[in-house]
């Protein structure tokens, strides 16, 4: 079943097209990669899928259903951690905002919820950070919290907005290698430029810019011979591997 | 010391200081709401625009705090509504109020006939002239901050750290936003009596400075902004009583004093 279907999606924003005829499925236990130039629609198509923009051209349907409803199956994790830094907030605080507050008492968070949440931190490693200050990590270990925060309400679908951005090489790999282990069970969704990265954990990739180029990755791809019509990092990739 | 006990056995001075604590520890939690939510021009506006409800109040024979209060929250409403659909606006329009707000009040005193009141005390705070009824308004507006901050603690972190994923987890973000302009309001014009409404900006931030590098939570910013700026006002009073000047400047002369000496006492740790 899939678990995202976007049909004949199309955005426009200020009279101006964003995205254009865009097609998409995604199944259950997929680690789909969407690459493409800044301003190419990426964000875009995210908070179209969240629900956060409306669709009103073409229909996307998340879950079977239209992607307000379907929000708690949903971990969003988004771009630009680094900002407000200076927040007085514990990490164990800020993974708790994951919850959606079906089950919230009087005050306060309910004890069930701060056992999800531990669990969460214990799943991306982050555990023994659980009461320093938010703005006391490093950007690396920040970007796994917000992980957390996304695992808090255990989602059947991770959608990551530029996960590594101005993150260290040590704190990339860990951040992919724990999204590799998630993906065992949960479905992934990274907007990434990270390419090579990408050709190593992603099963499918699509690069956007306004319109929407399918590369999957199980079937072996020729470069420039096998495509004329669409030239992205991935032909590019491609085409150094066979070189090499 | 025999001066502060008698000073203490007069009424006007007992109701200064309970007036003082009460917007003390209310500015304490608001201030640290507005400081983090990056609010802080935004409640000069509103203190500002407030002046013409101050005009109002004295133009129509009002209470001053019903009139000030009015405009207050009616301020916070246009700019909410403005600055949820125009965020990139918001300093023009909150430099409109802001100066559109003092025109109003200036005229409509000016148009009170016989008025001769010292509009001043609007302007610097006029604590020692605090009256039993705004001893009640006070201590019923803190009363509500504290009930707000105990229920939905939660949700005000949530729309106060990243209000983008609180509306995702279904948490009313605009509900949440303009009601910490409205109680941004309310303060302000609390605190107008104590320090006016030209400083009511350093009481809403020095305490909250401090407190800010205290804490590794929001609550805990508030309960420390909140004791820190009683603590100021106190002895900001004590000084204005001990040498006869103005108490709004005195209390916040002793808050910059004391950044200042946290700043410097923080940096040679």
């Amino acid at each position: 079943m899939s678990i995202i279907e976007i049909k004949n999606l199309s955005f426009s924003y200020h009279k101006q097209k964003i995205l254009e005829d865009i097609n998409l499925e995604v199944e259950e236990r997929d680690f789909l990669a969407i690459i493409g130039p800044n301003g190419g629609g990426k964000s875009t198509l995210l908070k179209l899928i969240l629900g956060i923009n409306p669709v009103k051209d073409g229909s996307i349907k998340t879950f079977g259903g239209v992607p307000k409803k379907n929000l708690s199956k949903v971990g969003y994790v988004p771009q630009n951690t680094n900002v407000n830094t200076d927040f007085p907030i514990k990490v164990i605080e800020v993974v708790l905002m994951g919850h959606i507050g079906t089950k919230r008492p009087l005050f306060g968070y309910a004890k069930e919820e701060k056992m999800c949440a531990i669990g969460a931190l214990e799943q991306v490693g982050m555990e023994k950070f659980a009461n320093t200050k938010i703005g006391e990590l490093s950007g690396g270990q920040r970007q796994r919290v917000m992980i957390a925060r996304a695992l808090c309400a255990h989602p059947q679908i991770l959608i990551l907005d530029e996960p590594t951005a101005s993150i260290d090489i040590d704190g990339q790999r860990r951040i992919y290698q724990l999204l590799k282990e998630l993906n065992s069970y949960i479905t992934i969704i990274v907007v990434s430029h990270d390419i090579s990265v990408i050709m190593q954990y992603a099963n499918k990739v699509v690069h956007i810019n306004k319109r929407l180029n399918y590369h999957d990755m199980k079937t072996p791809q020729h470069g420039l011979r096998h495509q004329c019509d669409h030239f992205c990092e991935v032909e590019m990739f491609n085409i150094f591997k066979e070189i090499k | 010391m025999e001066s502060i006990l008698e000073a203490l056995s007069f009424p006007f001075i007992q109701n200064a200081l309970i007036a003082g604590l009460l917007v003390s520890m209310a500015s304490g939690i608001i201030g640290s709401l507005i400081v983090v939510n990056r609010m802080v021009f935004l409640a000069g506006g509103i203190a500002h625009t407030a002046y013409g409800g101050i005009g109002m109040a004295v133009f129509f024979g009002l209470p001053i705090f019903l009139g000030a209060s009015i405009f207050a929250v009616l301020s916070a409403l246009i700019i909410s509504i403005i600055t949820i659909n125009h965020r990139e606006r918001m300093d023009t329009f909150i430099g409109l109020m802001w100066a559109i707000g003092m025109a109003v009040g200036v005229v409509l005193i000016d148009l009170t006939p016989g008025y001769n009141a010292d509009f001043m005390s609007y302007l610097f705070g006029s604590i020692l002239a605090v009256s039993q009824s705004d001893i009640y308004f006070m201590a019923g507006l803190l009363g509500v901050i504290i009930f707000i901050m105990t229920f939905y603690y939660r949700d005000i972190l949530a729309v106060s750290y990243d209000s983008e994923y609180a509306n995702l987890r279904g948490i009313n973000v605009k509900f949440f936003y303009t009601l910490i302009l409205v109680l941004s309001a309310l303060t302000v014009v609390v605190a107008i009596k104590v320090v006016g409404l030209i400083l009511v900006i350093a009481l809403l931030t020095i305490p909250v400075y401090i407190a800010e590098k205290l804490s590794n939570t929001l609550y805990m910013m508030m309960i420390f902004s909140g004791l820190c700026s009683s603590l100021f006002t106190l002895l900001g009073l004590w000084f204005s009583y001990q040498y006869d000047v103005a108490s709004g400047a005195s209390i916040i002369l002793v808050s910059a004093l004391s950044l200042f000496i946290f700043l410097v006492f923080n940096k040679f740790k």
